[in-house]
């Protein structure tokens, strides 16, 4: 979405850059300026405001500094049984994300090679791709339990859609002067998909498997806060309804953090293969 | 005799359709899966246009549609606003543009369970929910639509002599419009299925409560009606939102 800015060259904004040197001296102020600097001050001054502001203003029934919600982690750490739900969370993540990576990958590439199903099946898979999945989440429970099979199910329900749209779109964005001359140079069917196909199809299904991640991860989650027995959404359910709100954002820190990672390990990747293009 | 190949695709997509309902009606009808698990296809039918005809669904709409409005009235100036101070610097957006788009990418309904506590168990905090979520496109689309303007169509203006906010009405705005659009569009989506959503795992009130105390009840026949109820509905705001956006898009200002 926010892929299209156009921001190389801006290193500094000027008089942002001259306060800082007043005050620091200019070698000093040209660090600090650097956006990536600015931006980890500006997280750390929020985590002071809050620190600050909840300390003197704040119900400790409700809210805690950041200070409380990192003894809160220590605390966590320790403990079996969020160590324990933690684990169950990624674990389904992982399952989950494994099962919709193969599955959509396949359906992507049965569709999507073939220009009839292509114009017949996918519009359906479109709608079901728009088709509102949470209102099915009673349906899911029902069906599969309260264990984390359905969690896994509502994952993969999530996350399948968008790897299959991408891959069909990877495939659909095939050049024919490229499958034509590959054929003329007497390349055989497996030879074209080795060679031809599968690498134009890379970039696009590393942007699925991001899209398709977070929607796994959004699954697992709306599956643990619905109803569960385990897992980060259990706890942090627990957690909330017992005031304990440091652990709470401790759990929210580490999967904040977690979703964070995962997402820009996918962006590199995405820009990773996408490089051959030029 | 060959078919005119947009019949066949038309005839796969509705066969595919039917053959899914057959399978549930035959699955159903002849008793192999128990009509508490999954009711037959007459049975909804009959549920689904009794929900329809009595208006029975109008109080749960109401309150759906009650948390929509003040979410969105929250998500889509503040992301507008915020997004267009960010887009003013190219220093800020490669400050503030990375940090929201890491800040979308975590299922931020990890958070209601907090928005419960300060909020409540009633319409408070879903309004919350659908206002955090909804406003992430709003604002990175804001940013990209402003931030991404030609420099060659600010030149030429600005040596046209024009003042700022002849500037901001016929270069700045129509530049963005698009995309600024397509991000209006996607919050207003996400913002919806996000109420739903919440409301399904823990609520008093709305459509997606409903669902659930039907489904508590086992009246799953009413269930699946509300299911189906829920799902017509959000494709037809789909509908509408993404007529607005074409027709906006066609009466670019």
């Amino acid at each position: 979405m926010s892929t299209a800015i156009r921001t190389g060259g801006a290193r500094s904004a000027p008089a942002y850059r001259e306060i800082l040197a007043r005050l620091f001296g200019a070698r000093l102020a040209d660090k600090i300026a650097r956006p990536g600097a600015t931006r980890l001050i500006i997280v750390i001054g929020v985590f002071i405001l809050w620190e600050v502001g909840v300390t003197f203003f704040g119900d400790p029934l409700f809210v805690s500094p950041p200070s409380e919600v990192m003894e809160a982690f220590g605390g966590l750490v320790d403990d079996k049984a969020i160590v324990g739900a933690v684990t169950t969370t990624f674990w389904e993540v992982a399952v989950g994300f494994a099962m919709s990576v193969a599955s959509g990958v396949l359906i992507g590439l049965a569709v999507g090679l073939n220009i009839f199903t292509r114009r017949s099946i996918f519009p359906v898979i479109l709608l079901l791709y728009a088709t509102p999945q949470v209102v099915f989440l009673p349906l899911v429970i029902m069906y599969f339990g309260i264990g984390s099979a359905s969690k896994i199910a509502f994952g993969v329900s999530h996350g399948i859609f968008p790897i299959i749209v991408t891959v069909v779109a990877g495939v659909q964005n095939l050049s024919p002067v490229l499958l034509t001359s590959a054929r003329s140079m007497g390349a055989n069917r497996r030879q074209i998909l080795r060679w031809v196909v599968f690498p134009h199809m890379v970039p696009s299904l590393f942007t699925g498997m991001r899209l398709g991640m977070t929607g796994v991860l959004l699954g697992v989650l709306l599956a643990e806060l619905y109803v569960s027995s385990g897992g980060i959404g259990y706890y942090t359910r627990l957690y909330t309804d017992t005031f304990a709100p440091a652990k709470v954002f401790s759990l929210i820190l580490v999967l904040a953090t977690f979703a964070i990672l995962l997402n820009e390990l996918a962006r590199r990747a995405e820009f990773h293969f996408n490089r051959w293009r030029g | 005799m060959k078919l005119p190949q947009k019949l066949v695709q038309r005839a796969v997509q509705v066969g595919f359709l039917l053959s899914l309902l057959l399978a549930w009606h035959l699955l159903t009808a002849t008793g192999m899966v128990n009509p508490l698990i999954l009711p037959t296809v007459p049975s909804v039918w009959k549920e689904f246009t009794l929900l329809v005809a009595s208006g029975s669904y109008w109080p749960h709409l109401r309150i759906t549609l009650y948390e929509y409005f003040v979410a969105i009235s929250i998500a889509i100036p503040s992301g507008l606003v915020i997004g267009y101070l960010v887009s003013r610097s190219r220093y800020a957006i490669r400050v503030f543009d990375p940090l929201f788009s890491s800040l979308y990418a975590v299922p931020l309904i990890i958070l209601l369970p907090v928005y419960i506590l300060y909020f409540g168990l009633g319409p408070g905090s879903k309004m919350a929910v659908g206002a955090t979520i909804g406003f992430f496109p709003v604002v990175l689309n804001t940013i990209a639509g402003f931030g991404t303007v030609d420099p060659l169509y600010v030149t030429a203006a600005r040596s046209m002599g024009a003042t700022g906010t002849q500037m901001f009405r016929h270069v700045m705005v129509p530049a963005a419009f698009p995309v600024v659009l397509t991000g209006m569009r996607i919050g207003l989506i996400l913002a919806f299925l996000s109420i739903l959503g919440t409301e399904t795992i823990v609520s008093l009130s709305g459509l997606g409560h409903q669902i659930v105390t039907l489904g508590e009840l086992l009246k799953t026949s009413a269930m699946f009606a509300y299911i189906a109820f829920a799902i017509i509905f959000s494709f037809l705001l789909n509908w509408v939102v993404s007529t607005a956006e074409a027709k906006g898009r066609r009466h670019a200002p």
